[in-house]
C-alpha cells in the first residue's frame, strides 16, 4: 500500500548570498512517522526546518506539506502543523496559561480551556500553569514547547533539537514523550536532531545531510543492517585469533588490534557465523561488543 | 483581526516598559504645573515683559491653557522617544525573544500580524498623547481654572478663554496624525532590527538629525526642507492662531500622511518576504 506523504521536500536550495546552505535537498516524510533529521552541526537542518515552515523562502525548489505548496497555502497547511524551532521561547513575562491561550486563540482552536488543561496534563505542567514562564527550568519550557505545538491538533509536528539543553534524565522523559504522542495520538513526529542517540532510540526513518546534502534517506533499521559495523572481540588470546582469521574466509573483515581488542568489520547477518567459526576452533571469546552504531555509521557517511 | 489585536494590546500593556511612557508624561505635567505654581509670575513676566507698554494685561494669564500649550510643546521631542520604545520593540522585540518563531508558524497571515501589531502601538500613541493633553488640561484647571491663552511667535494672539478648546482638540487630532508618522519611522526601523535599542535610537536619530538638518537650513538642502517630516511635528501650533493657515496646514497633513504611507508600505513589503532566522 502507498503511503501518504506529509512533507516532501523536492530538490530544494537556500542560498544566502554567496553561501549555499541548502543543496537540491530531496527527502519526503511519511504519515505515522517518527522520522530523523539528522546531520552535523552547520549541515543546514535548521535552515531546512524554517523552510518547512516558511519562515524562510527557498531560492529554488519545492516543499509541499500535505500535498500542497507551503508558500501558496501557508494558513491552511500551518493549521495541521505544531512546530518547535531551537529553543522554546515564550513571553516569559506571561503565565505558562497565557501564553497558550494566545497561541491557541491565534490558531483558532476550539475548546481551548479544556485543550490547554489536556495539553498541560500531557507533558506534566498543571500544577505550574499560574506561573511565569521566566521562573521555568530549561526542560519545563521544553515540555511546555512541546505542549503548544499539540495545542490545535495537529496532524505532524516538527520538533528542532527537542533535547536541546535537558539534562539526562530530561532527554530520556523527552523521548518518552515523543513516542508516547506518536503511538498515542497517531501524530507523525519529525525530529531534527545531532544526537544520533536520540534518533537511532526513537525515530524509524532518517535523513542524514551534510553540507546542505542528503548523504542518505531510508529506515533507520535497514540503513544501521544493511551495511557493516564494527564488532569488536576480547579473546583469550587477541593476536593468535587474529592469525587464525587471516587465514579464513573472514579475512577481509579484519580491522586490526585497538585498545586491546580485536575488532572486525561485519555485515549484521554474518556475525553468528563468525561466532560459530570461532567456537569451532577453540577460540575462547570473553567479551563481543557492537560498535558498529548510528555514530560511526553517521561520521562514514558525513566524512 | 480584531482578536489579534487584543492580544497584541494585551502584550503592551503586561509589559512595565509600557508604562515607562505615561510615567514620564505624568511627571513633565507635574514638574511643569509645580513650577508655573511657584514661579509663574516671574516666567510670565520675562515672556511679556515687552508687551506690557503696548498692552494691558490682566485676568488668569496662568490658566490649564497655559499649562496645556506649554506642555503641548514638549510634543516633538519627548512624545517621538516615548513612542519609540514601545513601537520600535513591536517586531524587533520579538525577534530578540525568540517569539517570532512561536507566532510565524501557526495558521495567521504575516500581513495581518504586521497590521495587528502596527494598529496596537498606534492605539498605544494615540493613548499616550490624550493622556498628555488631558492630564495637562484637567491638572491645570485643578491649579489654576481657565483664562485666556498669549501665544507669542511671529505674532501674538491673544486667544480668549472660550475661543481655546477647539482648538486643543484640532491640535490633538494634528498630533495624532505627525505621532503615527513617528510610530510608522519606529515600526519599519524595528521591522529592519533584531534587537530594540537599535529603532529606538534609530527613530531619535533620524528625527534630531533632520531637525538639526532643517534648522541649518543650508542652501544646498533649502529645497527639501518643506518636503521633511520633521518640519512639521511642531504645526501642531498652527492651530493657535487667530488666523489659521489653511494652507500650511494642508500641506503639513499632506507630508505626514504620505510619510506615515511610505513607511508602513515599506515594512509591510519588507517583512512579507523577510526570512525569519531568530
Amino acid at each position: 500500500m502507498k503511503k501518504e506523504i506529509f512533507l516532501q521536500f523536492e530538490q530544494v536550495s537556500k542560498l544566502y548570498n554567496s553561501f549555499l546552505a541548502v543543496d537540491k535537498l530531496s527527502f519526503n516524510v511519511y504519515k505515522g512517522d517518527i522520522f530523523g533529521f539528522l546531520g552535523p552541526n552547520g549541515a543546514g537542518k535548521s535552515t531546512s526546518i524554517r523552510m518547512a515552515l516558511s519562515l524562510i523562502k527557498p531560492t529554488s525548489g519545492e516543499i509541499n506539506l500535505f500535498g500542497s505548496d507551503i508558500l501558496n497555502d501557508r494558513e491552511k497547511t500551518l493549521s495541521k502543523v505544531g512546530a518547535l524551532i531551537e529553543k522554546p521561547d515564550f513571553y516569559s513575562y506571561l503565565s505558562a496559561q497565557k501564553n497558550l491561550e494566545i497561541l491557541g486563540e491565534i490558531s483558532a482552536v476550539q475548546g481551548l480551556k479544556a485543550k490547554i488543561d489536556e495539553v498541560l496534563d500531557l507533558v506534566g505542567l498543571t500544577s505550574r500553569r499560574n506561573s511565569k514562564v521566566k521562573t521555568f527550568s530549561q526542560g519545563m519550557k521544553q515540555r511546555l514547547g512541546i505542549a503548544q505545538t499539540l495545542l490545535h491538533d495537529p496532524k505532524l509536528i516538527i520538533l528542532d533539537e527537542p533535547a536541546n539543553g535537558l539534562d539526562p534524565q530530561g532527554q530520556v522523559d523527552m523521548r518518552e514523550l515523543i513516542v508516547r504522542i506518536n503511538k498515542e495520538r497517531g501524530i507523525t513526529v519529525i525530529i531534527s536532531s545531532h544526537i544520533l542517540n536520540e534518533v537511532e532510540q526513537i525515530c524509524n526513518r532518517m535523513v542524514i545531510i551534510n553540507k546542505g546534502k542528503s548523504v542518505v534517506e531510508g529506515d533507520v533499521s535497514e540503513l544501521l543492517t544493511g551495511s557493516r559495523m564494527k564488532v569488536s572481540y576480547v579473546t583469550d588470546d587477541n593476536e593468535q585469533t587474529l592469525a587464525l582469521l587471516s587465514n579464513s574466509e573472514f579475512k577481509d573483515n579484519i580491522n586490526g588490534i585497538e585498545k586491546e581488542k580485536l575488532t572486525l568489520l561485519m555485515e549484521h547477518e554474518n556475525i553468528p557465523r563468525l561466532n560459530d567459526f570461532l567456537s569451532k576452533e577453540g577460540v575462547k571469546v570473553y567479551s563481543i561488543e557492537p560498535i558498529r552504531s548510528l555514530e560511526e555509521y553517521f561520521i562514514t557517511m558525513t566524512k | 483581526m480584531i482578536k489579534l489585536i487584543k492580544i497584541e494590546l494585551y502584550k503592551i500593556f503586561r509589559k512595565p516598559r509600557t508604562y515607562i511612557g505615561f510615567g514620564a508624561i505624568a511627571f513633565i505635567v507635574i514638574v511643569v504645573n509645580l513650577g508655573f505654581l511657584f514661579e509663574g509670575e516671574q516666567l510670565l513676566g520675562f515672556l511679556i515683559d515687552s508687551l506690557k507698554d503696548k498692552f494691558l494685561l490682566s485676568g488668569n494669564l496662568i490658566n490649564a491653557y497655559t499649562m496645556a500649550f506649554v506642555i503641548l510643546n514638549s510634543l516633538w521631542i519627548h512624545l517621538p522617544i516615548l513612542i519609540s520604545i514601545t513601537a520600535g520593540d513591536m517586531i524587533s522585540g520579538e525577534s530578540n525573544s525568540g517569539t517570532f518563531r512561536l507566532l510565524l508558524t501557526r495558521p495567521i497571515s504575516r500581513s495581518k500580524l504586521l497590521a495587528a501589531k502596527f494598529i496596537s502601538s498606534w492605539v498605544y500613541t494615540v493613548s499616550l498623547l490624550l493622556f498628555m493633553i488631558a492630564f495637562s488640561l484637567v491638572l491645570g484647571y485643578l491649579i489654576f481654572g481657565v483664562g485666556d491663552l498669549i501665544v507669542i511667535k511671529s505674532t501674538i494672539s491673544i486667544l480668549s478663554a472660550d475661543d481655546t478648546l477647539w482648538r486643543f482638540g484640532y491640535a490633538t487630532l494634528y498630533g495624532i496624525l505627525s505621532m503615527t508618522t513617528v510610530t510608522s519611522l519606529s515600526f519599519l526601523l524595528s521591522s529592519l532590527s533584531e534587537n530594540s535599542i537599535g529603532p529606538i535610537v534609530g527613530t531619535f536619530a533620524i528625527i534630531v538629525g533632520l531637525t538639526i538638518v532643517s534648522t541649518l537650513g543650508y542652501a544646498l538642502i533649502a529645497p527639501i526642507i518643506p518636503y521633511l517630516f520633521t518640519t512639521y511635528l511642531p504645526s501642531w501650533d498652527l492651530f493657535f492662531t487667530m488666523e489659521l493657515d489653511i494652507a500650511k496646514l494642508t500641506h503639513a497633513i499632506y507630508v505626514n500622511l504620505s510619510y506615515s504611507l511610505a513607511f508602513i508600505t515599506f515594512t509591510f513589503y519588507y517583512f512579507k518576504n523577510k526570512d525569519i532566522l531568530s
